[in-house]
């Protein structure tokens, strides 16, 4: 279990607006994703547990060690952390074959264990018959195995991993996530890992930590966090379509209903406890949750169709009034040739961030 | 008139016992330059490249106060030796590690920059000691650009004049080294001798390029 708190300010240098790094975060078992744009901060969190970086202030404590803490002045070097880490470019030596480089990683181990060790790794991670080749010679799945086991040859206690799949096509990435899967069942070791994807966080993730400008922004299971974004930045960096300024025109507890008024359209919504008339909030629909149809009714809105474009699971309609609907292509199919596009809002389905 | 091959014999063995020393006092300040940020780091840098820019006679008279007979260094030495440094071959050495070590420092510095730092990274994280980090992954990965610099530093060593002939003089037979003996010769009016030895001086010149083009072409390759 890692807990760290973390505060380190860069002043703006002659390229670089001035960032600060302020965040606490926990990990258990299991993985827990860092997502964040780029510039948010992930990667120096992850050198900071590792002790590649000293924070200005703060603690990290991992299981019963203290790797830093700015007020008693504890700061281990890197050498004594036992924090595996896997670099984005995988950072395997390059004048060394592949059983090299997991001995390297095995020499502080007792002399005797060793060889077990190394043969042990080269073994589960399927490098039996490339471990005499140098990580030019490997291909970038094998390149992978080969990083992943050295990180966890010294039974780290703790697994950082940084952007492993940037840059990786489907298939190498696929791999890549059955790999840390069986990383994930056969090691009892928490995992931490940085990522601006996605799709990564809901693939590994048991936990997801958002992070915003170096700090974090929410936290919580990746389906729960993707169900209820805490505000409007969390909801745009997770790519969530159909966000909307409004103002509360009218709230019936009674009736379980709200208006909403955004600046060209009404809607009614459920009755939203806790909010006032005339409240400013931000809505969000899931572009999955929204209909189309050709005829006029309830709660529906007027669009012009901007373009509609194939997308893995099904279609994407992009509707003028920046509204974004998903459906399925045989849905599509009956549709196509509306002469009018309007767009219904299940009033269950509209949330305020 | 036969050729004295001497001042050869002696310029090769004196650039080459220079560039070994040379390596050993450039690689750790090199990697100091290269990996630490300190107040300290501006200084040393800037102590290891006057000798660059300090014209070749007056480092040469400063090394002669330095080590000269009358300075503590130089009787300190006379007491262990029981011969003084001055005017010896081995003065000729100190002369060459003054002409070469700076840029010795400076090229090595460059090749330990250009290691993805990433590589030492991942070494203290796999637990390496800074020894082990800077022997097993540093040195190997810049290996090639070392070599480079080294041959640099030996042609570099070969030709020095200035200091060379401030501390270790000009003693046919002893001292004098191939850039003293061509200078000597030109004096003299020995023509063909200044001729032949500077034909073969610019020959190990080329010869050297050749080797540092070739072996840095390689390290960008692999």
């Amino acid at each position: 279990m890692i807990e760290a708190r973390i505060g380190k300010r860069f002043a703006a240098g002659v390229e670089s607006a001035e960032f600060s790094l302020n965040l606490e975060l926990r990990a258990a078992a299991g993985v827990t994703v860092l997502f964040g744009a780029s510039g948010s901060g992930k990667t120096l969190t992850l050198d900071c547990i590792a002790g590649f970086v000293a924070p200005d202030s703060g603690r990290i404590l991992l299981d019963d060690q203290i790797l830093f803490d700015a007020a008693a002045k504890v700061n281990l070097r890197p050498q004594n952390r036992n924090c595996g880490y896997v670099f984005q470019n995988y950072a395997l030596f390059p004048h060394m074959t592949v059983r090299e480089n997991l001995a390297f990683a095995a020499e502080r181990r007792p002399r005797l264990e060793r060889h077990r060790r190394v043969s042990e790794m080269i073994e589960k991670f399927r490098l039996t018959e490339i471990s005499g080749r140098r990580p030019r010679e490997l291909s970038g799945g094998e390149q992978q195995r080969c990083s992943i086991a050295r990180a966890l040859i010294g039974e780290p206690k703790l697994l950082l991993l940084d952007e492993p799949a940037r840059g990786l096509d489907a298939s190498l990435r696929a791999t890549l996530y059955s790999t840390l899967r069986q990383v994930r069942a056969d090691f009892n070791t928490p995992i931490l890992l940085v990522t601006h994807d996605l799709e990564e966080c809901f693939e590994l993730g048991d936990e997801m930590l958002v992070l915003r400008d170096g700090s974090i922004a929410q936290s919580g299971a990746p389906k729960d966090v993707l169900a209820y974004p805490a505000n409007v930045e969390v909801a745009r960096l997770l790519g969530i379509r159909n966000l909307f300024q409004a103002e509360i025109a009218a709230l019936d507890p009674g009736r379980n209903t709200s208006r909403l008024k955004t600046a060209d359209f009404e809607l009614t919504g459920p009755y939203y406890p806790g909010r006032f008339l005339r409240d400013r909030v931000s809505i969000c629909v899931s572009a999955g949750e929204l209909r189309v149809s050709p005829q006029n009714g309830s709660n529906r809105v007027h669009v012009q169709l901007i373009r509609a474009s194939e997308m893995p699971q099904g279609m994407r309609l992009e509707f003028s009034r920046d509204i974004t609907v998903e459906m399925t292509r045989a849905e599509y199919q009956k549709q196509k040739d509306n002469k009018e596009w309007l767009v219904e809002f299940p009033p269950e389905s509209i949330r305020i961030l | 008139m036969p050729i004295d091959w001497f001042p050869l014999w002696l310029s090769l063995r004196v650039a080459a016992i220079a560039t070994v020393i040379s390596l050993a006092i450039s690689l750790p300040l090199a990697y100091l330059l290269a990996t630490r940020q300190s107040h300290g780091r501006d200084l040393l840098d800037a102590l290891t490249t006057l000798p660059l820019v300090l014209p070749p006679t007056v480092l040469g008279w400063y090394l002669l106060v330095v080590i000269g007979r009358e300075s503590a260094f130089g009787r300190l030495y006379e007491s262990i030796f029981g011969a003084p440094l001055v005017f010896t071959w081995q003065a000729a050495v100190v002369a060459a590690l003054f002409h070469s070590t700076p840029l010795l420092i400076k090229f090595i510095r460059a090749a330990f920059e250009s290691v993805d730092p990433s590589y030492s990274r991942a070494a203290r994280n796999l637990g390496a000691s800074e020894w082990k980090v800077f022997w097993r992954v540093t040195v190997p990965l810049a290996r090639r650009s070392v070599f480079a610099a080294a041959a640099l530093a030996f042609a570099r060593s070969l030709g020095d004049f200035g200091i060379t002939i401030m501390i270790a003089g000009n003693i046919p037979g002893r001292t004098q080294t191939v850039a003293v003996a061509i200078y000597d010769a030109v004096e003299s009016g020995n023509g063909s001798l200044a001729r032949t030895l500077s034909l073969v001086i610019s020959v190990v010149a080329i010869a050297v390029l050749y080797l540092t083009n070739r072996l840095e072409r390689r390290q960008a390759a692999g």
